[in-house]
């Protein structure tokens, strides 16, 4: 079951832009991560594939067949919701079996199927229970299983984890991967969460304002983001954007610090990007400036560190340093790592070699 | 339901205009043609079965205001109106207010201070009817108690008008207290704790807190009220028969009276008109403040 | 909050205080309604021994039976028909686009502001040229439409989530499975305080059945009453009493039964 997008177009009536030019494809056994903001037009993107929701212009191909137009219903699809979408009348089972109910499916194959996915979603003992009385994540399940009964080769889901609190949104996450994998079923989930994003999905699309900005797999958006807004979109704390300008391999940074920096043949002024992990504190470091702000982790710490530019360098490290706020703070960003852009935010090279594709 | 296709925008027009013909024929028939008929008739001069005879414009409406039984009409609705929708609010607002407290068995006191909203004017009426009774009724009781004169409560000019009052007022109670409960139970409670912390006295709470947050049910509670009081007729029917000498006569028992008594449908529909439009004007100020409300709430 | 048992106490006089000055006139009414003529001739307000005759008499002497069966099929049916027309005409607001929707809502809107009161002469008239007075048709039609009911359903469909009808569209539900399958069960309980709100609303009606009626055959228990008092019973006031309690209860018993979900109901039908 692949799904293919082909310059999906939305404009409202108020002339507003919702979806730019959507082009994907999105393979049989996928997990497919639309990932952005409110307003960026993920929501629409999965309206559209479901049929909620008509598109000005483009197609939207389900297994080699053009359902554009099709209700539906008649897009062999199911959809798990952020807010359940549970009938509060009606019992786990109930709601379960409530697609197959309305498809009038025979009443024993109903019954076999109810038993398996409950057995999947580990809900045996909540059969007969209401929603009312079941927990967020329960109820999640319970609409999980909905969407899992009905045979659906695709799962739409739309942000299913965005009501759980921090410790339950992490255990589905895993849950709702192993489940995926073990089932070989196509999945498109939507979520404005970076760590959802990164830790679900095989393939990601990053959108902006109803565009794509960048489609790959979640490291190849960490390691060679497109562009300035990908690469701050992702990772935590964000990656350091900095003013740069580079002159015979000596890179110069706000005027006071000049490093060398072997890039070959590049000359001008430059946006660089730099992970926070990706800098080292040590006394012999050609970056200096004070500790504003310190955040212990445990197993490691955050730091930053006003250098005299316009927002303080963001320095994660992975052991416990004993450092106040405004104690003087050497470092060195790591040169293979660096990521530089252009002024206008696009990605040139990955650190001392050359890029190649963009 | 999908409207990206023509068939299906059409479907959607004929299923939703049979799923509204029916309410549409009944309004139709009974709200919309009456009000169109009520108009014409009050610019008529009619026969005694209410049949028009020519177009007389607005000597109906002259005639009305230079009639004393239509004046003394107008005036005692108005008095009617200001106390009755006065005395219910206040009234109701403390008994809600009573039973906002949170105390064991106060759910039945709640459903005790409601019931009045399941009484009929009709039963509401007479068991005032032998409350103001002059010879065995309870009034006259604790009057001879107190040693006082004995008053014909339903006889007397001033008495009568305040009896329908009474009777009235007690009706509404349970509906008003009821809705203004809703709204006091909505308050946040921790204003309420801010305001122990601060010592404030229960008279403090009440205008600091409980009135500004209930204003607009308060509104609305005291628009319902009005035009309710407008439109009564029960009571009088049964307590006064608009008597003595119209000093309970009000505007919707003048109508029924002029209308279906006296025979005289002309001055009646423009009875009808007048009570239209102030009526009107009390539901549009309504729903201008309703959606003033709204608008500052989506923002 | 602490709370002292003197203000506990207090409290709770303030509050029996305060019900039983409500209820005096129903209580007096009970009374009197189990009292002997004599008793009451005499001026007791309170029965020396319990006298149940005039619960018999209501039914023996009088034709109250008949008006209370009357009252239960007039409100019992407007009931019905406000219930299925008001959720209709909501489901089409709500759920369906059709053209002039907005014009049509405010036309609605507008019979909200048309009190009944100032058009009783013409739909007097409709009645009698159709032939339909005194019967069940010329109390309950006018009745049948109601513009509160349309929006206090078009307020409860609102509430349902977007997620359902997504889900139901999936499903491939129609309209008529999505109106009994979903609509109707996630709002029952704002459905069933409409109904129950309609009924008695219904079985108090009282200038509109006056007029419509002009005979016994389809009277009401409201009408009912006043004839009685106007009558030769006007002074045995036990009987009357006793018709004015029995015709109370059903109103009352829905008051108890629906007053947690009126205060809900009535206040998102109506503030909201």
């Amino acid at each position: 079951m692949s799904i293919e997008l082909q310059h999906l177009k939305k404009t409202y009536e108020n002339g507003e832009e919702v979806l730019t030019d959507i082009n994907t494809t999105i393979e049989n056994g996928q997990f497919y991560i639309l990932v952005g903001a409110s307003g960026s037009g993920k929501s629409t993107i999965l309206n559209a594939i479901a049929g909620f929701i008509p598109i000005d212009e483009g197609a939207v191909i389900i297994n080699g067949k053009d359902v554009t137009q099709l209700p539906p219903k008649d897009r062999n699809l199911s959809m798990v919701f952020q807010n359940y979408a549970l009938m509060p009348n009606l019992t786990v089972s109930e709601n379960i079996v409530f697609g197959l109910a309305a498809r009038h499916t025979d009443k024993d194959i109903q019954q076999k199927k109810l038993r398996e996915v409950l057995n999947l979603v580990h809900l045996e003992e909540y059969k007969n229970k209401k929603p009312g009385n079941l927990s967020g994540g329960q109820r999640q399940r319970v609409s999980l299983a909905r969407a899992l009964v009905s045979d659906a080769q695709i799962i739409l889901m739309d942000e299913p984890l965005s009501n759980l609190d921090a410790k339950l949104r992490a255990e589905m996450r895993k849950e709702i991967r192993s489940l995926q994998q073990q089932l070989g079923i196509t999945v498109i989930y939507v979520t404005h969460d970076q760590t959802e994003a990164m830790t679900m999905g095989d393939q990601v699309m990053l959108l902006n304002e109803g565009k794509i900005e960048q489609i790959g797999s979640p490291l190849d958006l960490y390691n060679v983001p497109a562009n300035t807004f990908v690469a701050d979109f992702f990772g935590s704390p964000a990656i350091n954007l900095v003013d740069v300008s580079i002159k015979n391999d000596i890179l110069e940074l706000n005027n006071t610090f000049k490093i060398p920096f072997n890039f070959e043949n590049v000359q001008g002024k430059f946006k660089l990007g730099a992970r926070p992990e990706n800098i080292v504190i040590k006394n012999s470091g050609q970056l200096k400036g004070k500790v504003t702000h310190i955040e212990p982790l445990g197993d490691g710490t955050n730091l930053e560190v006003d250098i005299g530019l316009v927002e303080p360098f963001r320095i994660k490290v992975s052991e416990q340093i004993h450092l106040m706020i405004g104690d003087s703070v050497n470092f060195d960003i790591l040169p293979d790592k660096v990521l530089l852009f252009t002024l206008e935010g696009n990605l040139i090279k990955i650190g001392q070699s050359e890029l190649t594709v963009v | 339901m999908k409207k990206d296709k023509k068939g299906q925008l059409a479907s959607q027009n004929l299923l939703a205009w049979s799923l509204l013909l029916p309410s549409f024929i009944i309004l139709g028939i009974f709200v919309f043609y009456p009000m169109v008929k009520t108009f014409i008739l009050s610019m008529q001069l009619t026969d005694l079965m209410g049949n028009p005879i020519k177009f007389i414009g607005f000597k109906n409406f002259l005639n009305l205001f230079n009639s004393d039984s239509f004046g003394t009409s107008f005036t005692v609705t108005l008095i009617f109106v200001f106390f009755s929708t006065t005395l219910t609010l206040i009234m109701s607002y403390l008994m809600a207010v009573l039973a906002s407290q949170k105390m064991k068995g106060i759910a039945l006191f709640r459903t005790m201070f409601s019931s009045t909203m399941g009484v009929s004017v009709t039963v509401a009426s007479i068991l005032w009817l032998f409350m103001f009774n002059p010879q065995i009724g309870l009034f006259s009781k604790i009057l001879t108690l107190l040693h006082l004169p004995q008053i014909n409560f339903l006889s007397d000019q001033t008495w009568s008008l305040i009896a329908i009052i009474g009777t009235t007022v007690w009706m509404n109670l349970g509906f008003s207290f009821l809705i203004l409960l809703g709204a006091i139970q909505a308050i946040p409670q921790d204003l309420y704790q801010v305001a122990d912390l601060d010592g404030a006295s229960w008279w403090m709470r009440l205008r600091k807190i409980t009135i500004p947050s209930t204003s607009a049910t308060i509104f609305f509670v005291t628009v319902v009220t009005l035009i309710n009081a407008f439109q009564t007729f029960g009571q009088v029917d049964i307590l006064t028969s608009g008597g003595p000498d119209y000093h309970t006569n009000l505007l919707v028992y003048a109508i029924y009276q002029d209308a279906f008594v006296n025979h005289s449908v002309g001055r009646a529909s423009a009875q009808s008109v007048i009570l239209t439009i102030i009526i009107m004007i009390f539901t549009m100020l309504q729903f201008y403040v309703k959606n003033k409300k709204g608008a500052k709430n989506a923002n | 909050m602490q709370t002292s048992n003197f203000q506990k106490t207090s409290r709770l006089i303030l509050l029996i205080s305060v019900t039983i000055l409500l209820l005096l006139p129903l209580i007096l009414g009970i009374s009197l309604s189990l009292s002997s003529s004599q008793s009451i001739a005499q001026g007791n307000l309170w029965p020396k021994h319990l006298e149940f005759g005039n619960y018999i008499k209501v039914f023996t002497n009088t034709p109250m039976a008949k008006f209370l069966l009357h009252s239960f099929i007039v409100s019992g049916l407007v009931m019905i028909g406000q219930v299925v027309l008001s959720a209709m005409a909501a489901y089409a607001f709500v759920f369906l686009n059709f053209r002039f929707k907005k014009s049509v809502f405010i036309l609605f809107l507008s019979t909200m502001m048309l009190p009944f009161e100032a058009q009783i002469i013409p739909n007097f008239a409709t009645m009698r040229d159709l032939n339909l007075l005194n019967t069940y048709a010329a109390i309950g039609l006018p009745f049948l439409a109601s513009a509160f009911g349309t929006f206090m359903m078009k307020t409860s469909f609102e509430q349902i989530p977007t997620a359902l009808r997504q889900l139901s569209d999936i499903e491939g539900l129609n309209h008529f499975q999505f109106a009994t399958k979903v609509v109707v069960p996630y709002t029952r309980v704002s459905i069933i305080t409409f109904a129950l709100y309609s009924f008695l609303t219904n079985w108090n009606m009282y200038l509109w059945p006056l007029i419509a009626t002009t005979n016994d055959k389809v009277r009401t228990v409201q009408i009912g009453l006043r004839q009685l008092r106007s009558q030769d019973t006007a002074s045995n006031w036990g009987l009357i009493m006793a018709v004015t309690i029995i015709s109370v209860i059903p109103t009352l018993l829905i008051i108890f039964l629906g007053q947690k979900y009126f205060k809900k109901g009535l206040t998102n039908g109506v503030i909201k």
